[in-house]
């Protein structure tokens, strides 16, 4: 058995799913995918950029793609092994999964979706089991409404539930919340979780927006070209990009290239120069390197500080002199570019700019931690 | 029997037929991966471009006394096939073939195919996944098979001459009828018959034409969307 009813009223846990891949390209030169995850009950999140395999590897999951090489097992219990010859049918696998496109059935009314899956019940367990999933996802109103009659938001929610209600034991959902404005967003995040508190199954989420790593961060596994680049809490993954794609998707929007100059070991540092001819040096965090080797800096706009003025006494370590070249406000944040030899992208406050009263032209200190400046590779 | 009924009645039993046998094969046509697919595509497709004639011509010698089909009529049922109204139906059958099997197969492939993962995922299996998903989604495509070989059977000359012979009442279709009395100048009641094909034909188009744009949906297709 995969799962086990809990004597306290009948909460079932679900066991991890493990996935280990090998997706072969057509002529079956290389692997696109090749990659090997685990997911413990709860929300894990796959982060990478698109074309990067996440969808591939749900689809492989859920038994849509056959794998060329590799073993997929829910607990004990062996969905797929290429070595023992084992390939359970999607029907049979218990794996609920939401499509980036929902693939809600666009004949068939709200209610008729959510009970797509549950024909082997019998009537009266069928209808309590569409109420009360109708309910935690308060779409009770629109269970005789075509998907073309309602809202994008309220299709995301029907979706999840049609899923969910057939009690799976691991939950794909490939990119479920694009489109959906922060607030509505975050009300189905608040739903999901709800629902998933009860049951404790296995839930991986493909995205590759920012955002919503944050806002559901329990664990994050960063694929990129078909490859895990990295694992762990979304803190340690996404602030430590160690591929340059991976840092444009996970938002430093400062990608300097530079030349080491010297490393000092004892302090954990070492000097880079940055750009082709620029006199621009910064420190960086100590990394296996040694001079002369070409690096790739990433830093976030909103890492970077702003002085009208040389500033002194301060323990960050870099301190930029340069000019301001351009200045736009986009809602409540202002994006500055600012010309140290090297542009800088640097995000600010309508207010601190007033503050500051940072005009075009005008010279400015940048001041950057050392430990704001990651190497990519 | 006059001509307009057994006409009728042989396109009926060959538009009925049809969609059985059609329907799978269109599925497989739709859904297989199987590389020699075009094969089979092709010989579906064969009645489009030969002449009824030669199609007729074979029809008649497969089902003669000693054609293959032919001997194992008598030996299943003590009479032979040529020139009978079963016989009829049976090469009316291959010569309508891509009328149904066409639209259902354009129909089905059109389905999109995050539907039918969806379905299968949910715990369906194909026959499930046919039954609630494919053919709800395709029944503009099977109104069009079942109107479009209905009409064509109605209408077809060259191999009912061939296999069917021109029995009253067992072969003689309308339009071997119209024939007729063209050859015997009775103008007058071939225009008759001619109008009324004609303008069946019309009528019959409009619908198809009506169902697939959606201007109105038949209730009786309304069952197998539930």
């Amino acid at each position: 058995m995969d799962a086990r009813v809990d004597a306290m009223g009948g909460e079932v846990t679900s066991s991890a799913l493990v996935a280990r891949v090998g997706k072969e390209r057509r002529n079956g030169a290389s692997f696109v995918l090749d990659v090997s995850v685990e997911a413990p009950p709860g929300i894990t999140i796959l982060f990478g950029p698109s074309g990067a395999g996440k969808s591939t590897l749900l689809d492989c999951i859920a038994g849509l793609v056959r794998p060329e090489a590799g073993k997929i097992a829910i607990g004990e219990d062996v969905l797929f092994d290429s070595v023992l010859r084992v390939d359970i049918p999607p029907q049979q696998r218990r794996i609920a999964y939401v499509f980036q496109s929902l693939a809600l059935f666009p004949h068939l009314t709200v209610e008729r979706n959510i009970e797509y899956g549950l024909t082997d019940l019998p009537d009266q367990d069928r209808g309590t089991r569409v109420q009360e999933i109708l309910a935690a996802f308060r779409i009770e109103r629109l269970r005789n409404q075509k998907p073309s009659q309602i809202s994008g938001g309220e299709r995301q929610r029907t979706a999840l539930a049609r899923s969910l209600v057939t009690a799976p034991r691991v939950l794909l959902l490939d990119e479920p919340l694009t489109g959906l404005d922060a607030e509505l967003k975050a009300a189905l995040v608040e739903d999901l979780r709800a629902w998933n508190a009860l049951k404790r199954i296995p839930i991986l989420y493909v995205t590759h927006s920012r955002e919503e790593v944050d806002a559901l961060g329990e664990r994050v596994i960063a694929i990129d070209n078909g490859r895990v680049v990295s694992h762990g809490a979304p803190m340690d993954v996404l602030d430590a990009p160690r591929r340059k794609r991976l840092a444009q998707a996970a938002g430093f929007e400062n990608l300097l290239s530079g030349t080491v100059l010297d490393l000092r070991g004892p302090d954990g540092v070492m000097r880079v120069k940055l750009g082709e001819s620029s006199s621009c040096e910064i420190e960086v965090p100590l990394a296996h390197a040694s001079a002369g080797d070409r690096v790739q800096v990433a830093i976030r706009a909103g890492d970077i500080l702003l002085a009208s003025e040389r500033p002194h006494g301060l323990s960050a370590r870099n301190i930029l002199e340069g000019r301001m070249v351009s200045l736009e406000q986009r809602g409540t944040m202002c994006i500055a570019q600012i010309d140290c030899g090297v542009t800088f992208v640097v995000h600010v406050t309508p207010g601190a700019v007033r503050a500051l009263e940072l005009t075009m032209g005008k010279p400015v200190w940048l001041v950057l931690k050392t430990h704001s400046c990651h190497l990519v590779d | 029997m006059n001509s307009l009924g057994l006409s009728f009645e042989l396109a009926g039993c060959v538009a009925a037929i049809l969609l059985l046998v059609g329907t799978p094969v269109a599925y497989w046509l739709a859904y297989s991966n199987w590389r020699g697919k075009f094969l089979l595509e092709s010989i579906v497709a064969l009645p489009l471009v030969l002449p009824p004639t030669v199609l007729g011509f074979y029809a008649l010698l497969a089902m003669g006394p000693r054609g293959p089909l032919g001997k194992l009529w008598i030996a299943l049922f003590g009479h032979g096939l040529a020139f009978t109204f079963s016989g009829l139906v049976l090469a009316s059958i291959v010569y309508s073939f891509p009328f149904a099997v066409q639209p259902l197969m354009v129909s089905f492939e059109s389905v999109d195919q995050k539907l039918l993962d969806a379905s299968a995922v949910l715990g369906a299996g194909r026959w499930r996944t046919f039954r609630r998903v494919i053919l709800p989604l395709s029944l503009p495509g099977v109104v069009t098979a079942l109107v479009l070989s209905f009409a064509h059977t109605l209408g077809e000359f060259g191999v009912v001459l061939m296999v069917g012979g021109n029995l009253t009442g067992v072969t003689r279709t309308v339009s071997i009828d119209i024939y007729d009395r063209v050859q015997s100048l009775e103008y007058g009641e071939a225009n008759h018959l001619a109008l009324l094909l004609l303008a069946m034909s019309f009528a019959v188009l409009c619908f198809v034409y009506a169902v697939n744009r959606r201007v109105w949906t038949p209730a009786w297709t309304r069952w197998v969307a539930k």
